[in-house]
């Protein structure tokens, strides 16, 4: 029984994982300019690579791989946020600047 | 199940090459490649699982660090550059 | 769906390779090749050949970006538009091209069990090695003893590329004035490569010990440990990087290597054995195998990372000079 809710859990969260893995991608073709994409790279980043890295870890089960998809999450929560930093320091430095809506509201 | 993680995931490394190509300034582009890194990464972890290798993942982990790092290398020759420019 | 994956993955590098060539900014082809790289790796993952995907991932996606990105720096930003068009070059690579295309219908089909390349030496590699190596990894085995004299050959010529970095950048002859520097700002960055660093290393050292059991070995340990040095350099300045790990030293390490590795072959020599054969290096000689294959990986790893360190010191320490000036307008 505990065996196959875990099974249903992991393949939600690998499924709804890969399913923002994509809406990110979408949001990174699709956003008007740089900083609102970096947005959209946040949620690959964090949220989906999270949840399809937890869901392989409860397949994996108490083993090295499990072990192994730690130190991945790990690295992950750590380079994802540091390098859109960097990303959007160097473009503010650069003289990059946020479109604006320039839509006259009423 | 995981055939379709990998299609869905396959499909949105498409969408990013598509904004890596578009640009339009440099970082659009290092953002990009900084997702695809992501998205390869996990791709390589489910491909393991799916081909019940999953010792794979030392691939994957070398992966994460290797895209963190160009990432970085990208935007520190960038930036130094026009601080140069800027100083001269 | 493998072969759905490899076509999906053979028309992405398609696609990579041509944006390659239509594009214009050296920075965004440079990060381009990273991402051809890594695809040219996911390709070799799904072909099941892991060692090679490991060193495809640490070489082709890590140190030859880090080092084209180097030579950027010393270069200008853009690509010259070429003034004429010539037609001889396109004639020659099409020709070529229509050449290999004609080569690959003589080749044996996808995974053909009666490709020659199946039946020459490698089955009696596969049978052979649980008995006389005793190591999981059959890749390992026919790197490090079945073929250890390529694999000698081969660390000679990266010792041989470094002595020539060496000898035409001169890393530590050069005295250098500071560069003024911006780290201090980098305070995330720099808290972050704190952290990766020692991981980092730690994981070097797993895949050249692990390369027994899993993918890895000499060559792939090397390639990270110098990353890691690498990140440290980028974040923290390259003289804070040099105090940590000096140009002197990297010789010294980069000729240490080569020197490990030929010492155990003479070893063996001395042993009453032939040159590079480990079976005389204990007393039973499957551990001896054991034994010659982890200090030669340890040699090729320290020479591979230390020459790779010069390597790179060597075209940063190189601060852009006049060259610099002409961005085109």
């Amino acid at each position: 029984m505990l065996d196959i809710l875990l099974d249903i859990l992991s393949w939600i969260l690998l499924l709804g994982g890969a399913l923002f893995l994509l809406t990110g991608a979408i949001g990174v073709l699709r956003f008007p300019d740089f900083y609102s994409r970096l947005h959209a790279v946040s949620v690959c980043d964090t949220l989906g690579a999270g949840m399809v890295l937890l869901g392989l870890m409860l397949q994996g089960g108490l083993t090295l791989v499990t072990v192994k998809l730690m130190l991945i999450f790990y690295f992950m929560v750590f380079s994802g946020p540091t390098a859109v930093h960097a990303l959007a320091e160097a473009a503010q430095v650069s003289g990059l600047d946020p479109v604006e809506d320039d839509r006259e509201d009423g | 199940m995981y055939a379709i993680a990998t299609i869905l995931i396959l499909v949105a490394i498409a969408v990013g090459l598509v904004r890596a190509f578009r640009g339009p300034t440099l970082f659009d582009r290092v953002m990009a490649g900084n997702m695809i890194g992501t998205l390869t990464v996990l791709l390589v972890a489910v491909l393991g699982f799916m081909n019940g290798r999953p010792e794979f993942l030392d691939i994957a982990l070398v992966y994460v660090l290797i895209s963190f790092i160009s990432t970085i290398a990208v935007l520190r020759v960038y930036v130094s550059r026009h601080d140069h420019a800027d100083t001269d | 769906m493998q072969h759905l994956v490899d076509i999906v993955l053979l028309g992405l590098l398609m696609i990579t390779g041509f944006a390659i060539v239509r594009m214009r900014s050296l920075l965004a082809v440079t990060m381009l090749t990273s991402i051809y790289s890594l695809f040219s790796a996911l390709l070799f993952v799904v072909l099941d050949a892991v060692d090679v995907a490991l060193t495809e991932a640490a070489i082709g996606a890590g140190i030859s970006t880090i080092l084209l990105l180097a030579t950027v720096a010393l270069t200008t930003e853009y690509e010259k538009v070429p003034s004429h068009r010539s037609l001889l070059p396109l004639l020659v690579v099409t020709l070529t091209g229509a050449a290999l295309i004609y080569g690959t219908l003589d080749m044996p089909h996808y995974g053909d069990p009666n490709a020659p390349v199946h039946r020459h030496v490698a089955p009696d590699y596969i049978e052979d090695t649980p008995e006389e190596i005793g190591v999981p990894n059959v890749v390992t085995s026919v790197l490090a003893s079945y073929r250890g004299y390529d694999t000698l050959g081969e660390v000679t010529v990266i010792f041989t590329a470094g002595v020539g970095v060496l000898a035409l950048l001169g890393v530590h002859l050069r005295k250098r004035t500071e560069q003024p520097s911006d780290y201090h700002k980098l305070v995330v960055l720099r808290v972050i490569a704190k952290l990766f660093f020692p991981l980092i290393l730690l994981f070097a050292l797993y895949v050249l010990f692990h390369g027994d059991y899993g993918p890895g070995g000499g060559f792939q340990a090397g390639v990270i440990f110098a990353t890691g040095f690498v990140l440290y350099a980028l974040t923290h300045g390259l003289g804070n990087a040099e105090r940590v790990i000096p140009p002197a030293l990297l010789g010294i390490l980069a000729a240490a290597g080569v020197l490990l590795y030929s010492a155990v072959g003479i070893e063996g020599m001395l042993l009453g054995g032939k040159f590079l054969e480990y079976n005389v290096l204990a007393d039973d000689p499957v551990s001896g195998q054991h034994l010659g294959i982890l200090l030669i990986e340890t040699g090729v790893g320290i020479t591979v990372a230390a020459v790779i360190l010069i390597i790179y010191f060597g075209f940063v320490s190189r601060r852009p000079g006049g060259a610099d000036a002409q961005d085109p307008s």
